[in-house]
């Protein structure tokens, strides 16, 4: 059983999440947002029960699929909406939409637009933490399609060898864009990975928030321990297109639906009822709450200001400091 | 026939695979889904998953098994989701691709194409909307072609195909939905290295490929309104690069304004102007103008982007700097 405080904090975040994309696809939809937004309903548990587990210090790198992680690792809906929507008040001026986004300020390094991208970036974060001997951990979020990278491979035998404190965690919602995980990947748990570069590797049900935050302790215990990486690969579902409009010609409406019966967030509502932690109606209290904040994240972010084009080519490098 | 570029592309892939059963493609997407930008829509239900053939997301992986598979004696495509992955891939590019034959003494073929689209236009943003042919041409021994129009793709994609070179094939992701007439004749080729005058003039000479010669044709259509004539050349191909069809007109426009969407700085432009300085320098009558894209990663926002990328009036606006007219 989770202790209240993270149980609360799962619960709001998986729901702050929801609701926060949802309200940018009816944005999306009627025109007021633009680009590539990947959601990542129905895969919350994820992002929220990792995260709750982490300090502001602790490192995460994320992917194209990143407003979960982003939102569980301590932003602002106000700041990751602007984003979104390419205004000034966003959390990168509006220069990184929905692929980018990124908040250093709480130990994210960032989505990432090119799949496997981040993987050695969490691997160089946690080489940092190391070498620094400050105890923190880094996490590298990925997905499946994302384990057939060569920067999956390269990293977890980086992180091996040098017993760096990271936790990979792989979200297996069984497609990379059209293509199941059975066609493109050679095993059937990715986790099994694990084993080729000597770490520890485990499959979980990625939409039950205990069976992850188990994992996910033991991995970071390890972690801290300084005994090295672990492999934690998630099981879920993307409930959604890949892009709002994609006719998903590569699954069965059949699928999708039995699997939205499998929602994290609904599975975690019954749970916490049945442990007696919350009442129905404290939980419906962070639904609504949760709802509200999306809201109000849309209308500051309609009513925040571009960027100023004035500011083009601020920051391609850093001006300050002594220059080498 | 009239077709869109998207479909130019799609109908030249099936035709080739139908006439040399040599030709695959392998791609991310490409086939249930046809492809993210639908260039092979369908295209398995005809010639099968074997040679239609979906890959892991693994870019260095399979575009160096492309360059395999063309030394042992396949003509494969390649298709990247978006070009902006070719750096994924660059070992196997430009270290081995381009390469091969000639540390192999002349005694390897490479017929690989490696195709996909690029460029603004959709909100993609820094990592999704780059112009990247520039790299390739610094690079010896890869062929590089640009289409502009329909036609252009059709022709040129055809000899990309039938070309026993590696050739990185670059397609614009805005133009896909641009319609245009394409000769149905199954063996209609252009041929590399012939750039093509999209409009004829007098007074100043305009270079642009992809995206940019629509938007240099706007411009052409401005100045015209104001007696300026200016000539619009799409080099189509940048290796091998025909500077003959350019030089010529400079000497009769005495003024050159290179515009491209590439980053302006070392951009293909820099070395048309370059040699078009070096080869027919007593014949400017101004310095010659490169417009291209700012020295910043593309922002997402698209105010942001329109700052950072030419836009029509900017291409105004060179044409009469050099022609003094400012
Ligand atoms: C290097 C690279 N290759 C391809 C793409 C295009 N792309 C974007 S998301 C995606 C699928 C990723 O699948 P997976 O890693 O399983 O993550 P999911 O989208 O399922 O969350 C692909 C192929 C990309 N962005 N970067
Ligand atoms: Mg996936």
């Amino acid at each position: 059983m989770i202790e209240k405080d993270r149980a609360r904090f799962i619960y709001q975040t998986m729901n702050r999440i929801r609701c926060f994309e949802m309200k940018a696809v009816s944005l999306f939809e009627s025109n007021k947002l633009r680009g590539s937004v990947h959601l990542y309903v129905g895969e919350e548990a994820v992002a929220a029960t990792v995260c709750s587990q982490l300090s502001e210090e602790d490192y995460i790198a994320s992917t194209h699929r990143g407003h979960g992680h982003c939102i569980a690792k301590g932003a602002t809906l106000d700041g990751a909406m602007a984003e979104l929507m390419g205004k000034s008040t966003g959390y990168c001026k509006g220069r990184s939409g929905s692929m980018h986004i990124a908040d250093l300020s709480k130990g994210n390094l960032g989505a990432n637009a090119i799949v496997g991208g981040g993987i050695p970036i969490a691997t160089g974060a946690a080489l940092a933490s190391k070498m620094q001997n400050n105890g923190r951990v880094s996490v590298s979020f990925f997905g499946d399609g994302a384990s057939n990278e060569g920067t999956f491979h390269e990293s977890l035998n980086l992180a091996a060898v040098w017993k760096l404190p990271i936790i990979f965690i792989c979200e297996n919602n069984l497609y990379g864009i059209s293509v199941p995980s059975w066609q493109s990947t050679s095993v059937k748990d990715i986790s099994v990975r694990g084993q080729a570069y000597g770490i520890p590797g485990i499959t979980v049900d990625g939409n039950d928030v205990e069976a992850i935050d188990e994992a996910f302790r033991t991995a970071c215990q390890r972690a801290r321990d300084g005994e090295g990486p672990t492999l934690i690969e998630c099981k879920t579902y993307r409930w959604l297109g890949h892009w709002t409009g994609d006719p998903q010609p590569y699954r069965t409406r059949e699928e999708i639906e039995e699997w939205k019966q499998k929602c994290p967030i609904k599975r975690y509502r019954t749970k916490l009822i049945e442990q007696g932690i919350f009442t129905s109606e404290e939980l419906d209290g962070i639904e609504k709450e949760a709802q509200a904040e999306a809201d109000r994240a849309a209308e500051f972010a309609l009513n925040s200001p571009e960027p100023d084009p004035a500011g083009l080519l601020d920051d391609v490098f850093y001006e300050g400091g002594a220059q080498v | 026939m009239i077709k869109t570029y998207a479909m130019a592309v799609h109908d030249v892939m099936a035709e080739e695979m139908r006439r040399d059963e040599r030709v695959f493609i392998m791609g991310e997407d490409v086939e249930t889904l046809g492809g993210v930008f639908g260039c092979t829509r369908d295209l398995y239900k005809e010639f099968g998953t074997e040679r239609v053939r979906n890959t892991p997301i693994s870019e260095a992986g399979f575009v160096g098994a492309g360059i395999g598979a063309a030394c042992a004696g396949m003509r494969p495509i390649v298709e990247l989701m978006y070009m902006d992955f070719t750096f994924v891939a660059m070992d196997q590019i430009l270290n081995q691709a381009a390469k091969t034959r000639y540390i192999f003494g002349g005694n390897a073929k490479i017929p690989l194409v490696i195709r996909g689209q690029q460029g603004i236009g959709r909100g993609n943003a820094a990592t999704h909307s780059q112009s990247v042919e520039t790299f390739f041409m610094h690079i010896p021994g890869l062929k590089v072609a640009c289409p502009s129009t329909p036609a252009d793709a059709a022709g040129l994609l055809r000899t990309a195909i039938r070309d026993d070179n590696p050739v990185m094939f670059f397609e614009h992701k805005a133009l896909y939905a641009q319609k245009g007439e394409v000769p149905e004749d199954i063996d209609f080729t252009i041929p590399f290295g012939k750039a093509d005058i999209k409009r004829e003039g007098t007074d100043v000479t305009i270079v642009a490929n992809l995206l940019y010669v629509g938007r240099a044709l706007e411009a052409a259509e401005i100045l015209s309104g104001e007696g300026i004539s200016a000539e619009v050349i799409d080099p189509r191909t940048l290796v091998p690069l025909d500077m003959n069809t350019i030089t010529e007109s400079v000497k009769k426009t005495g003024r050159l304004v290179v515009v491209h969407e590439a980053h302006r700085n070392a951009g293909w432009g820099a070395e048309i102007a370059a040699q078009v300085t070096e080869d027919v320098f007593p014949y400017l009558d101004a310095a010659p103008i490169r417009l291209g894209t700012a020295p910043c990663p593309l922002p997402f926002n698209l105010g942001l982007e329109n700052a950072a990328t030419p836009q029509v009036a900017d291409i105004v606006k060179a044409a009469k700097t050099v022609l003094y007219r400012i």
